[in-house]
């Protein structure tokens, strides 16, 4: 099984390449001679090309994550099935498209991967120490926290985002979300909005959507993580996104499951309030 | 002249009117915004999110004066701080010893393709580059080109290589913010993100009557 596995990623990555390859040679030759809306388009074609939910390699991980969701572990030796995502305990349909929201019990708003750890540290008695190492996967790493994410966000496809910013706390946590998109530092002076505030606009070929406003753009953005990523070989949450989105503002990596990232998940999927969520999708 | 760069150049006038015009509207568009995260409650989430950063990199998470009146105004300072900024950062801005602006416009060229440096992910002594492109359309062979920023194309040729407007371009490159506050380029030059030889070598691709961006 783990072998035919490898054997259709490995295939799936190859066609993926030539594809990719294909378009890029069809897009230079294509942009060469007409405007630069073209390229888009043929991007546009490679991407539909590529998303083909049977051939997706990140429902391995839907997979993974429904074994651990229902896995006993911890010192509790209990399942996750007791973790209340927000909608009532265990209950795992839809709750993707609500969160990050506001908990009475730790009167904190929470985004899934710090109410997945709060969850597995306080049900189970899981030292979430090894769990938060293998936080993001790699060559030879699996992660717990990814395959769990991509089951549950999977649970809301089809579903549209209706996160609530009614509680104060929510209101704040949204409120700080904002100020965070807008704030600039480091040595490149970038904040968020540098690359995202504005329609149209592209990074070398790659489309930029505006996520400062409510619409499309944050509804196929928000809408379409997790996903797997052809250019890293793994399946990626919005949490990776937005650690790689410091990264390249020549930040330090942002801490894992921190407020700081809620608090931007949180704005960024009150923006795409009412998009279909379609997940886990498949990127460049 | 081709339709592309008739457009181009037409484009580049409307972004510097809309530019003057969002300067005018800052103050307006920043009233009409709804309710604002307490600073001390922002700066707390940040400092939660960045606990630990590795040793002489907790200055990338606090901001200089500069990079916090952009962040609050959304680019919009008031006409007063437009001004402190202009000032402060012109301070800035430090001369090659000899005068000579202009480098080698093929190293230049590397500078503006090279989009790493600077990241966790990089190594500190990997190569470096200012990623021109990543935001700048310069020479017009280069199909995979960002438009974040203006055309560069013809930069110096429009210019007629005119020796201040070369002197104009490397304090641009320098420290973009001592020309137009608020700008979303990075102060390259400030941050000594890039080499004092690489200012230059960009400078030049730029001014070079030789280099791509003036050959269309």
């Amino acid at each position: 099984m783990r072998h035919l596995a490898e054997v259709t990623l490995h295939v799936w990555r190859t066609l993926g390449l030539v594809a990719m390859l294909t378009v890029c040679a069809v897009a230079s030759n294509v942009a060469a001679q007409q405007a630069p809306d073209i390229t888009e388009k043929e991007i546009e074609r490679y991407r539909a090309m590529i998303s083909d939910p049977f051939a997706n390699p990140a429902y391995l991980n839907v997979d993974r994550g429904e074994t651990l969701w229902a896995q006993a572990r911890g010192t509790k030796n209990v399942s996750l099935q007791g973790c209340d995502l927000g909608e009532g305990a265990g209950r795992i349909d839809g709750v993707y498209a609500k969160l990050p929201r506001y908990f009475a019990d730790t009167d904190r708003v929470m985004d899934i991967e710090q109410r997945l750890l709060w969850c597995m540290e306080m049900l189970q008695g899981v030292d979430t120490k090894d769990v938060i190492k293998r936080r993001f996967s790699g060559p030879g790493i699996v992660s717990d926290m990814e395959d769990l994410v991509a089951f549950i966000a999977n649970k809301s496809n089809g579903m549209k985002f209706a996160v609530s910013v009614s509680h104060p706390k929510e209101q704040e946590m949204f409120a700080v979300g904002e100020a965070m998109f807008y704030r600039r530092s480091s040595i490149m002076d970038f904040s968020c909005a540098t690359c995202h505030a504005d329609d149209g606009k592209r990074i070398r070929l790659q489309g930029l959507p505006n996520l400062s406003k409510p619409g499309k753009n944050a509804q196929e953005t928000m809408g379409t993580w997790p996903t797997y990523r052809v250019s890293q070989s793994q399946m990626r949450t919005m949490q990776h996104r937005l650690w790689d989105c410091y990264r390249q503002m020549r930040m330090p990596a942002p801490d894992y499951a921190s407020d700081g990232i809620t608090a931007l998940t949180l704005y960024l999927t009150r923006q795409a309030e009412g998009g279909d969520i379609l997940v886990p999708s498949i990127k460049r | 002249m081709t339709p592309l760069i008739a457009a181009c150049k037409i484009g580049r006038n409307v972004a510097a009117a809309i530019v003057g015009a969002t300067v005018a509207l800052g103050s307006v568009a920043w009233a009409q915004q709804s309710s604002k995260a307490a600073p001390e409650t922002v700066a707390s989430v940040v400092k939660n999110t960045w606990k630990a950063p590795a040793e002489g990199w907790q200055t990338r998470v606090d901001q200089d004066d500069t990079q916090r009146l952009c962040s609050e105004t959304r680019n919009n300072p008031s006409k007063a701080d437009y001004e402190k900024i202009r000032v402060r950062e012109l301070a800035t801005i430090v001369f090659p010893a000899d005068g000579v602006v202009l480098g080698n416009w093929k190293d230049g060229e590397a500078v503006a393709q090279t989009g790493t440096g600077g990241q966790f992910s990089d190594k500190a002594d990997g190569p470096r580059g200012g990623n021109c492109y990543a935001c700048h359309q310069m020479s017009p062979k280069e199909l995979s080109y960002g438009t974040l920023g203006p055309s560069l194309i013809e930069y110096g040729k429009i210019r007629k290589y005119a020796a201040a407007d070369a002197k104009a371009a490397y304090v641009k490159i320098f420290n973009a913010q001592s020309v137009l506050p608020c700008s979303n380029m990075p102060r390259f030059g400030f941050h000594k993100f890039l080499s004092e030889q690489q200012l230059k070598d960009v400078t030049a691709f730029l001014f070079d009557p030789e280099s791509p961006v003036n050959k269309p």
